[in-house]
């Protein structure tokens, strides 16, 4: 059998998206090679999410009980699963937990891994797996050619379609196992409502808003669509916000089905980070920023009445 | 202590970059160390300067990552150690976290440390697969690192914040962003590192069982939807423009 096994996540107790994303994934490279699709999740209470990824192509719905997160636990309890289940191919997130434990993963499986693998397709019965390189400037296509291929996926590239699994509920006996970093303390307060990385809207400002005081503009609009508040680097380095916001090259990457810019001009390196964007929007005076050049919808106009106007709009037709 | 750091030539972001077959064309690309392994260096340099020791800064790929290697001599490694293969081969993470982790197990090295990720393929893999090989602890992401002898107290990003953790070397380290301030190579630095010896590995030296990864193909950037700037009297007709662009045309909010 060709199995496909699907790392999930959950954050604050409720499923991310991006375990949806990838059974959907899964389920499709599963139909190609003809195997099962097994999705785990990190979880003692897994009864709680197996209708929602049986709904979109999971057969297995598999809960570990690994406790809090240790990126060593996470890949000891990981591998175990594998180790039973055996499958073919093996879909983890690219995100900031996803990034520690799937590269101890791969190593304990001996398998070779594409990261931030942003379109999967079969070919010849094996994955391809496309990245972009190069901050964007290229794309590359790979295939694993150990006997276990694994991929992180970047959030937000993947659709989600439904599709009927079995969707059968166990619960493993995998174990986190021994830990050799422990956890003092987490300071959770400089962070954003809603996490960059795997947000669908994200609101940025750059260094067009002038100063922190102005934040609130662009925060408004990021409340009033449930979106993660991004900025410049400019920005950060002036110490108008926190770096936990920066969108780029020595920031965050980031693939938001839509990213609005207010203020930013577009320096290649903030490009490099949020350039895989599905719609750009660019709200700036300066006609001939670079910003304009990937935007799917330029606003040549003052940030401070047209970011306003936007959040009042949005408010009336989104109750 | 014996602290290595992993050195990666990438190239500037600001390069124009041809897209051949299966790799790059390189002429005219203008390569520099990627940026957070510059704090992977510091990092090192701190360690000894505090704890004392020896800094091996190591690089892998072509011939030309020896300028990376000269540029970490300039800022104050004391060895510089390249594992020469071609340039694709770095497109493979565990092939090259072999490479890597057979001459750390070598050298006998207290601390790894490299860039939370690499600028050209952005995979964050490297280091943390090192760590598993050596089978010694990681602190990924680090923004502070503190040693008690062998204890080791760190505060690194997580996502929405920080958290501090504690464990011990040997271990693996990856630098964020704010772990420090890299210094700028002094003049004298630079003309000392013309003359200091690198000592070349070859794959076959270190032992590796090879790649395991096959790159297919290299394509350029797909095409973006065709952009358009939007026309309005005031700021009120630029926004019901966009709340209708966005829901009814593009579908995402």
């Amino acid at each position: 059998m060709a199995d496909v096994l699907v790392v999930g996540e959950l954050k604050n107790g409720e499923l991310k998206k991006i375990s949806k994303e990838l059974t959907s994934a899964a389920r499709k490279i599963a139909d190609a090679i003809g195997g099962k699709v097994h999705t785990l999740i990190i979880t003692d209470n897994v009864d709680a999410f197996a209708g929602d990824l049986k709904a979109v192509g999971a057969d297995a719905v598999i809960g570990a009980n690994l406790g809090d997160f240790s990126p060593e636990g996470y890949a000891n309890g990981i591998f175990a699963v594998i180790q039973e289940k055996k499958p073919a191919v093996v879909l983890m997130p690219h995100s900031a937990q996803g990034k520690e434990y799937s590269a101890r993963v791969a190593i304990k499986a001996n398998a070779g891994i594409v990261a931030d693998a942003v379109a999967l397709s079969v070919d010849g019965g094996k994955v391809v797996a496309k990245k972009p390189i190069y901050s964007g400037k290229a794309y590359a296509n790979f295939k694993v050619s150990s006997d276990i291929q694994m991929f992180t996926v970047r959030a937000n590239s993947q659709e989600v379609t439904p599709k009927d699994g079995a969707g059968a509920v166990e619960k493993s006996g995998a174990s986190a196992g021994e830990v050799r970093t422990k956890s003092l303390s987490k300071d959770l307060s400089g962070g954003n409502k809603v996490q960059l990385a795997d947000a669908s809207i994200i609101v940025s400002g750059g260094r067009g808003i002038k100063g922190p005081e102005n934040w609130p503009i662009i925060q408004d609009l990021a409340d009033t669509l449930g979106a993660a508040l991004g900025a410049s680097r400019a920005t950060v380095d002036a110490g108008w916000i926190s770096h936990s916001h920066q969108v780029g090259q020595t920031g965050k990457t980031v693939s938001p089905n839509c990213y609005i810019a207010c203020g930013i001009s577009g320096a290649i390196q903030h490009l490099a980070g949020m350039g895989s964007s599905k719609y750009i929007v660019a709200i700036n005076k300066d006609g001939d920023a670079p910003i304009f050049k990937v935007a799917t919808y330029g606003v040549v106009a003052d940030l401070f009445e047209v970011v306003p106007a936007l959040t009042s709009e949005f408010k009336k037709v989104l109750g | 202590m014996k602290i290595v750091v992993l050195v990666k030539q990438v190239p500037d972001t600001e390069t124009n970059i041809k897209v051949g077959d299966k790799s790059i064309n390189e002429a005219g690309v203008k390569w520099i160390i990627s940026p957070y392994d510059e704090f992977a260096i510091e990092e090192g340099i701190r360690i000894r300067e505090k704890s004392g020791g020896e800094v091996i800064a190591v690089s892998l790929g072509p011939d030309r990552v020896v300028e990376a290697l000269r540029t970490a001599y300039a800022m104050g490694v004391d060895r510089a150690v390249h594992v020469k293969v071609d340039d694709y081969v770095t497109f493979d993470s565990t092939y090259t976290s072999e490479l890597l982790a057979n001459f750390i197990k070598a050298e006998n090295a207290d601390v790894v440390i490299g860039g939370r990720q690499s600028i050209d393929t952005d995979s964050s893999q490297v280091v943390v697969q090192i760590a598993e090989r050596l089978n010694v602890p990681h602190v990924a992401m680090a923004l502070k690192l503190e040693f008690d002898g062998n204890k080791v107290t760190a505060t690194r990003e997580i996502e929405g914040g920080t958290e501090v953790v504690e464990t011990s070397a040997p271990l693996a380290v990856t630098a964020q962003k704010g772990l420090n301030e890299p210094r700028y190579p002094s003049l004298k630095g630079i003309m000392s590192a013309k003359k200091k010896p690198v000592d070349v590995k070859k794959p076959d030296e270190l032992g590796a069982t090879g790649s395991k990864l096959e790159v297919v193909s290299l394509e350029p950037p797909p095409p973006r939807i065709a952009g358009r700037k939007l026309e309005a009297a005031d700021a009120q007709g630029f926004a019901s423009q966009l709340v209708k662009a966005l829901r009814e045309e593009a579908k995402v909010i």
